[in-house]
């Protein structure tokens, strides 16, 4: 099932935790991140759709959390209850067991994400039911659950609404928070007409009248289907209290009107105590969707005589978490409580969209917390390797993070970490190469001139670089221009050019890494 | 199986920790705790915040409870109305339509025929206008302020606190709770707020000043 190593301490000597198996789940994309932002940069409408709703949700979150005097002190707070958790995982996850437990709960291990499916199937089978409702989750996003109880004939209706539009689309997730955000009204209009039975043929593409066709379509699996299968944004050790934050309902009616309730929670999301409940229900709404609060948040522990749900299994899901938890810098990441703050307002992520990072996780966080769970496999060529270089490390998503996740000083370790391990290749040059472009506007801005001068090519070392290696050469708002001929990496790679940018990489990233150790300063977001 | 991955996983954060060391922290909680607010402020934050999460909200005496409440079903058309219960009889005493009280065994789909619901609650949040209910027996089950698609709440000031840490404490966490900040809404259609996705679409709040 797992791997025999990293199964616990062997003979006295703590051994790496194993990562889950390759291949498995969506924690990888089938090809690297410049490859394939290059491709999403060509999108028109996602690219307008993300610049959109990046900009609006900025301004809200800035908005509320600037009212609150003491956001800098919850934010302290925040973090430091999330590294004391992680100092204490091993007693916390046992209290959590213990109380979910006497409380009428049942609790499941899981080293993987294949072990974690095969649970819940099992737990549905028992059910007799064919079909789950389920509540938007990252956690079985990461693991593929859906996909894995097709296979077993088992159906697993999405329920809340973006979810159930990438569902019904056969698409992907493309934001932690606003996962159908790629897609516009027009197209959920046709995605509905299709993919939903019996819906009016007439609907059209109003908002309201949408989300009304989901409901009236949900509404019937809510009342009939007896499992329910969630994501928990917090798990109380103390009290064996689970947490579901959302707008929709949807949430609600999942954990409150089926038989079965079967929560998939990724073992980093503990909190100590129930009173941290107060530090991160201010932190979390008011980072992600920018309100002071989500209209419904669900707080259960175990089973409630004649409330709700009589049957309660918590699925306890390592899946690379351990991993990430042996390597000092990177266990930061763990810490994240997926608020989306970091992709809103990340210049990378609004270009290139969720996709791009063929994780679950996209965005600033996905590029850590990815190579973190599944690895960075030097001998695959690894996707996952390209994802440290899909920054320019401007430091936004730090100022953004409500608990202070350092992002930027964790892709310059895990960049270190992937050049040492993989010597000099040529990927490394390009990866590199890219990271260095991503960082400089000046290189930006020379990249959208150039673009709008095609047919240039390099031809020696005299001549002036018209094209910058993808995915830079879309990188400019010029959509309608002809499609000049494309320049190789390679090739830029082999002009001056390409050879001084590398080297000023170099020392960029030893600067910074230098920098950064002996501490840096908060830049204004808004500011940089 | 389960056993084993139990000791596997355990077994992997303790090689972990001893891998890389525990991260220094101590947790200290600067933030803004115990706040109190003067009745009248509490009031007027709480009714900013529900009016802009667009719910109803009204005021009352607690003996106009009665009054209050058959007001708000009127206007919403409501004829037929669920009651947790332990809510206490004499708050419909006042509305005309059908009363049916809540048990454990009405199934869910009976709950959708029902055009609304009353309850009272446990403690709101001023700051945030988070209002938790926690299946106390004048809340009653989830189930039965979820399906209909109209929920009258009633709010008592004295048990409205300045903030998310001052709410928390009031709780009591064993208790199945859920905090409700408005009708449900979702943003997921090119970001534009809709109201009233799979909760209840409108919500009433009547606040009673002197309860
Ligand atoms: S890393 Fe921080 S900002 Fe990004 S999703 Fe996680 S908690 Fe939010």
């Amino acid at each position: 099932m797992s791997s025999p190593t990293g199964g616990g301490t062997f003979l006295g000597l703590p051994a790496v935790p194993s990562r889950p198996p390759y291949g498995t789940g969506n924690l990888r994309g089938d090809r690297a991140f410049p490859e394939a932002a290059r491709e999403e940069l060509g999108n028109d409408q996602l690219r307008r759709n993300l610049a959109k709703a990046t900009r609006t949700i900025r301004g809200k979150r800035l908005a509320v959390t600037a009212e609150l005097p003491d956001w800098e002190q919850l934010r302290e707070a925040g973090a430091a209850i999330k590294t004391d958790t992680m100092n204490r995982l091993p007693e916390l996850l046992e209290q959590l067991e213990r109380k979910v437990t006497e409380h009428g709960g049942t609790v499941h291990w899981a080293r993987d994400g294949v072990e974690a499916n095969e649970i819940v199937t099992r737990l549905v089978q028992e059910s007799g039911s064919d079909e789950v409702i389920k509540v938007k989750s990252m956690a079985t996003q990461e693991i593929g659950l859906n996909e894995h109880l097709e296979s077993r004939g088992i159906t697993a209706h999405e329920t809340d609404l973006a979810e159930l539009i990438v569902q019904l689309a056969g698409d992907r997730p493309s934001h932690i928070l606003v996962p159908a955000i790629h897609r516009n009204r027009e197209e959920i209009r046709d995605i509905f007409r299709a993919g939903i039975p019996g819906v009016d043929p007439g609907l059209d593409a109003v908002p309201a009248h949408l989300a009304a066709a989901a409901r009236a379509h949900l509404r019937k699996k809510f009342m009939t289907v007896p499992v329910a299968v969630s994501g928990a944004n917090f798990g109380i050790a103390e009290t064996g209290t689970l947490s579901v934050v959302e707008s929709e309902g949807n949430g609600r009616m999942c954990l409150t009107l089926p038989r079965t309730l079967i929560t998939v929670m990724g073992i980093e999301k503990v909190l100590p105590r129930y009173r941290d409940l107060e530090v991160f229900l201010q932190l979390l709404p008011r980072s992600s969707t920018g309100e002071r609060m989500n209209p419904y948040t669900s707080m259960w522990t175990g089973v409630t005589p004649g409330d709700g749900p009589q049957e309660f299994h918590l699925v306890l899901l390592d899946n690379g978490r351990t991993a990430a938890l042996a390597d000092r810098i990177g266990r930061e990441a763990l810490n994240c409580i997926r608020c989306s703050a970091c992709l809103n307002v990340c210049p990378v992520y609004e270009r290139t969209g969720g996709h791009s990072y063929g994780s679950t996780y996209p965005g600033p966080i996905g590029a850590v917390l990815t190579p973190q769970l599944a690895g960075m496999d030097a001998a695959k060529n690894d996707p996952n390797s390209s994802l440290p270089y899909a920054s320019s490390l401007c430091g936004a998503c730090f100022d953004a993070c409500p608990v202070k996740i350092d992002i930027p000083s964790l892709l310059v370790e895990l960049r270190h970490q992937h050049t040492e391990r993989s010597g000099t290749t040529a990927e490394k040059l390009v990866m590199r190469a890219a990271a260095a472009v991503m960082r400089r506007p000046a290189l930006f801005t020379a990249a959208q001139r150039v673009t709008a001068a095609p047919g240039r090519l390099v031809a020696g070392r005299d001549e002036v670089v018209s094209r910058l290696p993808p995915p830079f050469d879309g990188w400019t708002d010029s959509r309608d221009l002809p499609a000049p001929p494309r320049q190789t990496f390679r090739s830029w790679l082999a002009s001056e050019e390409g050879a001084a940018t590398l080297r000023e990489a170099a020392e960029e990233g030893r600067r910074d890494r230098e920098g950064r150790a002996a501490g840096r300063e908060d830049d204004d977001e808004e500011a940089r | 199986m389960t056993s084993t991955a139990r000791e596997t996983v355990l077994g992997r954060i303790r090689d972990a920790l001893a891998l890389a060391g525990p991260g220094e922290v101590t947790v200290e909680r600067a933030y803004r705790t115990g706040r109190t607010l003067p009745g009248r402020e509490r009031l007027e934050l709480l009714t900013g915040r529900l009016v802009d999460y667009r719910a109803g909200v009204r005021t009352c005496t607690a003996d106009r409870t009665a009054e209050a409440i058959a007001e708000a079903l009127r206007e919403r058309g409501a004829r037929r109305v669920g009651v947790p219960a332990g809510l206490d009889p004499a708050w419909l005493a006042a509305f005309d339509g059908e009363v049916r009280q809540d048990s454990a065994d009405v199934p869910a789909p009976s709950l959708d025929a029902l055009d609304g619901v009353v309850t009272a609650s446990a403690v709101t949040c001023a700051e945030t206008g988070t209002i938790f209910l926690d299946g106390s027996p004048d809340q009653g089950r989830r189930a039965l302020s979820l399906v209909p698609d109209l929920h009258v709440c009633v709010v008592d000031l004295s048990s409205v606190v300045a903030g998310v840490p001052e709410a928390v404490a009031r709780l009591v966490p064993e208790r199945p709770t859920t905090l409700i900040s408005g009708p449900s809404a979702t943003s997921d259609i090119e970001l534009e707020r809709v109201e009233g996705v799979h909760g209840p679409r409108t919500l009433e709040v009547i606040v009673r000043t002197d309860a």
